[in-house]
């Protein structure tokens, strides 16, 4: 049974602003899934959505296989979530908003105090638990969250842009505390972001939403295949020689000169290297540098929220938009 | 619905504002001093009027002082729902698998206990100033109290309900709630009002907790003390169920 499930989901604000239209998707159990999408594009609504705190508007959806509708109360046992706003009181100690939450939650005295101890040590907070909130960092309010959304025991994690304005060694933190969850604890986990480096790292499977609708879901690898060539840069002697051997090939989809380099578009660059290395030393052609780039998720991104734009008619060439505009207009 | 982890939630809810306000400090203080500098000035300022009534001016205000400090207070509890909503817990609140009616619930009652505690410290400050309290009426005014806090904590969670932010908290303060304490009898007796101001006084809430809280502790009510009680009850559960309805129905 997937853990999550959703048919037709959809949220419509005031009567018109659609802020998720018509979301279908399954999520396996212990599955990460990553939600990638621009600021607006409908992440946070779907994620209140499953979670109960907002009803959609017409469409269903099951977590841990029950109705949010009919059954949110047992959707909320089921469920942990972290907010991409913090949702601490600072007022209380560490310990007093894990010991809040244990309580709410129903937990029993024993297993109050058993579980308290476990996540605060899978989240290297036990020397600070005694602390009020206020003092702790942005860092360490994350991970007193994430902590917290684990105590009793939740089989699907919501992470609403977990690591938001968060530096880069306390996000690279958060993200081994993630996949450490995962694994050990086989919980199912769907996070939010719009960090490209964020859902590649983390997730199982991503789904690209924008306008509130998801346009493509696959694994980061599928998904780098399905867009782009992988470029080869060669830097030569006599380039020229090269290239018009290579642009012979099937293979080869496109092959540009610069002075001294070539740039070879090819598919699974890894496996062409040496045959290119082997092709130049047929033709006595120094390989002075040999580099291989995958096309990044960025530019699945790209092409596929750029996509988007030309399907508005907003432009007809097969370029792909520049994305500043877009993210300045959210 | 199970009922041990409902009062399991309710317990929790109201541990957290006891929590909360101890370490508030500034809070206590501030709604301390107001009754006080009220008291002493008003107190000793009034001290040679009588009103038509053979009572010292300070130990009628009393009551009034201590009714207004539960008011406040409880109002003040019910309205930090709002703070929670700024500050984010309150999704945390919602999204346990606890019913609304339970975290209104425990909501007021925190609010309440917290009120009812200001409200016995305003009544030590009175003794301190020299208030004569009929030691018998304490506990009976306790329940006055107690359900005064209740209907102002239930006020103040359905403002909370209602409102974005603070900015519209002020504008009842000022012409609701202000009003109410001014025209409930805590300042100057029905029996001195006009005729007119009488029917305004006496369809003021507030006047019968005012007036039930004098006839305990001082032992000088204008109105039968039943009646008082049955006016108080009254608004305490429509105030209640007014706020459960509310506040059931707030998103975030």
């Amino acid at each position: 049974m997937p853990a999550i499930e959703a048919w037709d989901l959809t949220k419509v604000y005031n009567g018109s602003l659609v802020a998720v239209d018509h979301i279908s998707m399954s999520v396996g159990e212990g599955e990460i899934f990553g939600f990638l999408g621009p600021n607006g594009a409908g992440k946070t609504t779907t994620i209140k959505l499953l979670s109960t705190l907002l009803k959609p508007t017409s469409g269903h959806a099951r977590v841990a296989g029950y109705d949010v509708v009919r059954e949110p109360d047992r959707v909320r046992r089921s469920i942990g979530i972290v907010f991409q706003d913090p949702a601490l009181d600072d007022q209380l100690t560490g310990r007093e908003n894990l010991d809040f939450h244990a309580r709410i939650y129903g937990l029993s005295r024993g297993e109050r105090d058993r579980r308290i101890r476990e996540v605060l040590e899978l989240v290297g907070l036990e020397g600070e638990a005694g602390q009020l909130v206020k003092n702790y960092s942005g860092g360490m309010r994350r991970r007193l969250e994430i902590a917290r959304g684990l105590m009793h025991y939740p089989r699907v994690l919501f992470l609403d842009e977990p690591t938001l304005g968060l530096d880069v060694q306390t996000r690279r933190a958060i993200w081994d505390y993630i996949l450490k969850l995962n694994r050990d604890e086989g919980i199912t986990i769907l996070l939010t972001t719009h960090y490209m480096e964020e859902a590649e790292y983390l997730s199982d499977r991503i789904a690209i939403i924008d306008h509130g609708r998801i346009i493509v879901v696959d694994s980061p690898g599928n998904l780098r295949n399905t867009v782009g060539n992988d470029v080869i840069t060669v830097g030569c002697g006599s380039c020229e020689r090269l290239r018009l051997r290579l642009e012979g090939i099937d293979w080869v989809r496109k092959v540009i000169l610069h002075d001294d380099t070539l740039e070879v578009y090819v598919r699974e660059g890894e496996d062409k290297i040496p045959v290119i290395v082997r092709i130049a030393e047929e033709e006595d052609v120094d390989v002075t540098s040999i580099s291989l780039r995958k096309p990044s998720l960025e530019d699945v991104y790209l092409h596929y929220t750029g996509s988007t734009i030309r399907g508005d008619g907003a432009g007809s060439s097969g370029e792909v938009k520049p994305m500043a505009g877009r993210w300045l207009r959210r | 619905m199970n009922g041990n982890a409902d009062l399991q939630a309710i317990y929790v809810l109201w541990l957290r504002q006891m929590k909360r306000f101890i370490r508030a400090r500034s809070r206590l203080i501030a709604n301390i001093v107001q009754p006080f500098f009220f008291l002493t000035v008003f107190g000793f300022g009034f001290s040679s009027f009588r009103f038509g009534l053979d009572l010292n001016y300070m130990d009628f205000l009393a009551p009034g002082m201590i009714t207004m400090s539960v008011v406040f207070s409880s109002i003040f509890a019910g309205v930090s729902v709002i703070w929670d909503r700024q500050f984010g817990f309150l999704k945390e609140v919602l999204v346990a698998p606890v019913s609304r009616l339970t975290i209104a619930f425990g909501q007021t009652l925190g609010g309440s206990t917290i009120a009812v505690a200001q409200g016995l410290i305003v009544l030590g400050i009175s003794l301190l100033l020299g208030v004569k309290v009929n030691p018998l009426g304490i506990l009976p005014a306790l329940a006055f109290m107690a359900l005064t806090a209740f209907s102002s904590a239930s006020l103040g969670l359905t403002i909370a309900s209602r409102l974005e932010d603070f900015h519209g908290f002020q504008l009842i303060m000022n012409l609701l709630i202000m009003p109410l304490i001014f025209l409930s009898s805590a300042f100057f007796p029905i029996q001195s009002a006009p005729a007119w101001m009488k029917t305004v006084m006496l369809l003021n809430p507030l006047t019968y907790a005012v007036d039930g809280l004098r006839g305990w502790l001082i032992g000088a009510s204008a109105i039968p003390i039943y009646v008082d009680l049955a006016a108080l009850a009254t608004l305490s559960l429509t105030l209640t169920t007014i706020s459960a309805i509310a506040f059931s129905r707030c998103e975030v």
